[in-house]
């Protein structure tokens, strides 16, 4: 066997960041710029459709929902709050609070979808703003949609009682992306739902 | 290398079909970082003679005017596969693959920061490749064959819209970068955690070697770059399959919106791929010089600012399009500007030679080789950077050589470097420094040949992408140099390839530090063992091994 060669080894002092939550942190650098394409492409095609309907006649702003969605990123902070701390029922009870606010907010896309194909007719292949609308909201509620996989997946571990303080940096690196989802929102919103009408 | 100890006669030997499938398990299921890396290495020189060929066939048909070697369908097919294949499944794998294997060696960790995830990430990128080439069988479905995708590289729009490509070729290329840029921004995101938080007592990011600080920057950019293709090739799926208007110019869609996203990926792309590049300078000139890297934070901070000024010259491909003089000049100007901390780079690396005991060993032919081409591919940028003079010669042979003089004369030439440099590490054997310097040499004047000359040509105005060309043009003659010089670069790869397989064989015996070198990949067995250091090290300067090797005289004293 060849010989390594000894590298000194004093022990010392050493701290370095969490990889999960680096992890995360790359992940969200890199969903955040598929949004901004997204998005730069609804600015640019604003008032460039060549047919109807216009923003303005079939968009309705989503408050309800958007109090909702914004609310769960509180929650999530509570129960990653208590689960650190070791409050194993108060950290179920928030975790359910955060996937109940984000299944609503789901179910408000659903309906709001349903309103505008079947009522109001506007498909992604009817004029540029449909094909804008229903890509950007349509990728934010995937990433929604991939969200409340983890955290449901998370709550049936709870109820079940698998979840214990030990997780808690793992349940913060969900929190991290459910934050980010609530982020992108609040830039989707303002575009579609403000600027947009 | 390794004494083995002798199999008692009494235990039945395995078969050979069982041994065979063991070993394909056992590299399938992996997920050691050296094994994936080799992996990414390995698929990467596949299909670096599958572009390889492509380009040979592409000359071949240009080697003479009017000529009909191939059809102009399959013409198009073979630029189109030969870009998407060389950036896609040869520059990005083998850069990642370099990446896996030396990042955490050389920051003294034993795996990266997510190994499974490094596993998934490398076979749906090798996924990615295989449906690019399945689009040969099954572009038009059952109906026929040889229906690879034929939009160009960069596939502007609306030539790939369902009217002008129909059957599923385009489909195929959308679907292929797709999930291989899933890979690329999974395997970028593990590179960013294992440096950020895999590091050995001691290494300070102040401390980190250069490759790994450059690996950081390409890792970042990948987020920021590959991402926006990505969802350009969601766009365009909508487009084709959902009726979407995205690049629909009939229905109030944009065309140049395209181009604008592609090249906001396209061009930091460039960078992504010449940053490893540099990298393997930063390593490979220092050891042959004798001298620790000069400059090491001017290095840094050149290398996250190209990071971060490439993020904004994306649309000097765009200069033809008419954006108007206010974008012109800004893209001018930007583009101008990153060749700022690229000259400081290349003033570092020659003060670096600067007074060193040089050693003329085949990693520094190629690297030194390396420093001479990317100066010129660098003049001929920064003459392509102001936009009059790109609007002359923008899409002609020109803008061809100048980034193969890029891509081939700094990336490539770096990369062979960095084959002949790590091979004893990852192999435990030396490559062959005859053939090395047969494969140096070759490459050398056949390079030369092809993309010197072929400047002329784009000079005299043949544009890119044509089929074949008038034999009144006088373009016959430079074009018939530029084909030669392939052949001198064939055969220097296929010598290149030889080597790497007789030296794992036959090669010499490597030994752990071969070069005298002096980050801590050098300071385990060749190759490594599974989990890479038996005493995870510490480190208390930038060269942890002169530190041992010189226990009198430390760096830490000099930092």
């Amino acid at each position: 066997m060849s010989t390594a060669i000894a590298v000194a080894h004093h022990p010392q002092e050493w701290t370095l960041p969490s990889r999960g939550i680096v992890g995360m942190a790359c992940l969200v650098i890199a969903e955040s710029a598929i949004f901004v394409i997204f998005v730069v492409a609804y600015l640019y095609y604003i008032g460039k459709s060549l047919n109807g309907p216009t923003p303005r006649e079939v968009l309705d702003i989503p408050w309800f929902a958007s109090i909702c969605l914004l609310s769960s990123s509180i929650t999530i902070h509570f129960a990653v709050h208590d689960l650190r701390a070791s409050r194993l029922a108060r950290f179920t009870g928030w975790l359910a609070a955060t996937v109940l606010l984000g299944g609503i907010f789901l179910g408000a896309t659903a309906i709001e979808w349903y309103d505008l194909i079947y009522r109001r007719g506007l498909t992604i292949s009817t004029n540029l703003f449909g094909t804008t609308f229903y890509s950007l909201v349509g990728l934010h509620a995937s990433h929604v949609i991939v969200g409340l996989f983890m955290l449901s997946l998370t709550l049936v571990l709870a109820l079940i009682g698998k979840v214990n303080q030990h997780h808690a940096e793992r349940l913060e690196v969900v929190s991290v992306y459910w934050h980010f989802v609530d982020a992108v929102w609040v830039v989707v919103f303002t575009v579609v739902y403000i600027l947009g009408r | 290398m390794a004494t083995q100890t002798q199999i008692t006669p009494s235990i039945e030997r395995p078969s050979a079909f069982r041994a065979f499938f063991d070993a394909v398990q056992d590299w399938v299921t992996t997920v050691d970082h050296k094994k994936i890396g080799l992996l990414y290495i390995g698929y990467a020189l596949i299909f670096l003679i599958v572009g390889g060929v492509e380009a040979i066939l592409m000359r071949i048909q240009l080697w003479a005017p009017n000529n009909h070697f191939v059809s102009p369908q399959t013409f198009n097919r073979l630029f189109t596969m030969h870009g998407a294949t060389m950036v896609f499944f040869v520059g990005m794998p083998i850069l990642f693959g370099f990446g896996n294997y030396l990042v955490p060696l050389m920051i003294g960790a034993r795996d990266m920061a997510f190994p499974r995830l490094n596993a998934f990430s490398f076979w749906i990128s090798a996924f990615g490749g295989l449906l690019l080439y399945f689009s040969y069988f099954a572009g038009s479905g059952l109906y026929g064959a040889g229906t690879a995708p034929d939009v160009g590289w960069w596939a502007y729009s609306p030539l790939t819209s369902r009217v002008f490509s129909p059957g599923h070729s385009t489909d195929y290329w959308t679907l292929s970068i797709f999930i291989s840029g899933i890979g690329s921004i999974g395997t970028a995101l593990n590179i960013v955690a294992t440096t950020l938080c895999m590091r050995c007592p001691g290494m300070k990011l102040s401390r980190m070697p250069l490759l790994v600080w450059l690996y950081l920057v390409t890792s970042g950019l990948v987020f920021v770059t590959i991402s926006p293709l990505t969802a350009a090739q969601i766009m365009l799926c909508i487009d084709r399959y959902l009726g979407g208007h995205f690049f629909d110019t009939q229905a109030g869609g944009s065309a140049v919106l395209w181009m604008h996203f592609f090249w906001i990926f396209g061009h930091p792309e460039v960078y992504i791929l010449v940053l490893p590049a540099f990298a393997f300078a930063n390593e490979i000139i220092p050891v042959f010089s004798r001298k620790a890297i000069f400059g090491y934070p001017a290095m840094v901070s050149a290398s996250v600012g190209i990071g971060f000024i490439s993020l904004t010259v994306w649309a000097h491909h765009m200069f033809t399009v008419g954006m108007g003089p206010g974008p012109n000049a800004f893209f001018t100007f930007s583009t101008m500007v990153i060749s700022v901390p690229t000259g400081i780079k290349i003033f570092n690396w020659v003060a670096t030679l600067w007074g060193g005991n040089i050693h003329f060993t085949t990693p520094m032919k190629f690297a030194i080789a390396f420093l001479f081409q990317f100066l010129v591919a660098g003049l001929t940028g920064i003459m392509l950077s102001a936009s009059p003079f790109d609007w002359q010669l923008s899409h002609s042979y020109f803008v061809v050589a100048h980034f193969h003089y890029v891509l081939v004369g700094a990336i490539l030439f770096m990369i062979f470097a960095a084959f002949y440099y790590w091979y004893p590490k990852m192999t435990g054997r030396m490559l062959s420094d005859k053939l090395g310097t047969w494969h140096f040499w070759l490459f050398v004047i056949g390079f030369h040949l092809t993309f010197d000359f072929m400047h002329v040509p784009g000079l005299l105005g043949m544009p890119r992408r044509i089929y074949t060309y008038e034999a009144d043009r006088g373009w016959q003659i430079w074009n018939m140099i530029v084909s030669s010089g392939a052949i001198f670069q064939a055969v220097a790869v296929l010598i290149f390839a030889y080597n790497l397989v007789v030296s794992w064989f036959k090669g010499e015996k490597a030994g752990p530090d071969p070069w005298d070198a002096w980050t801590l990949e050098w300071s385990t067995t060749s190759p490594p063992p599974t989990y890479n250091f038996s005493v995870i090290p510490t480190v208390e300067s930038r060269r942890p091994l002169w530190d041992a090797k010189h226990p009198e005289e430390p760096d830490a004293h000099f930092e």
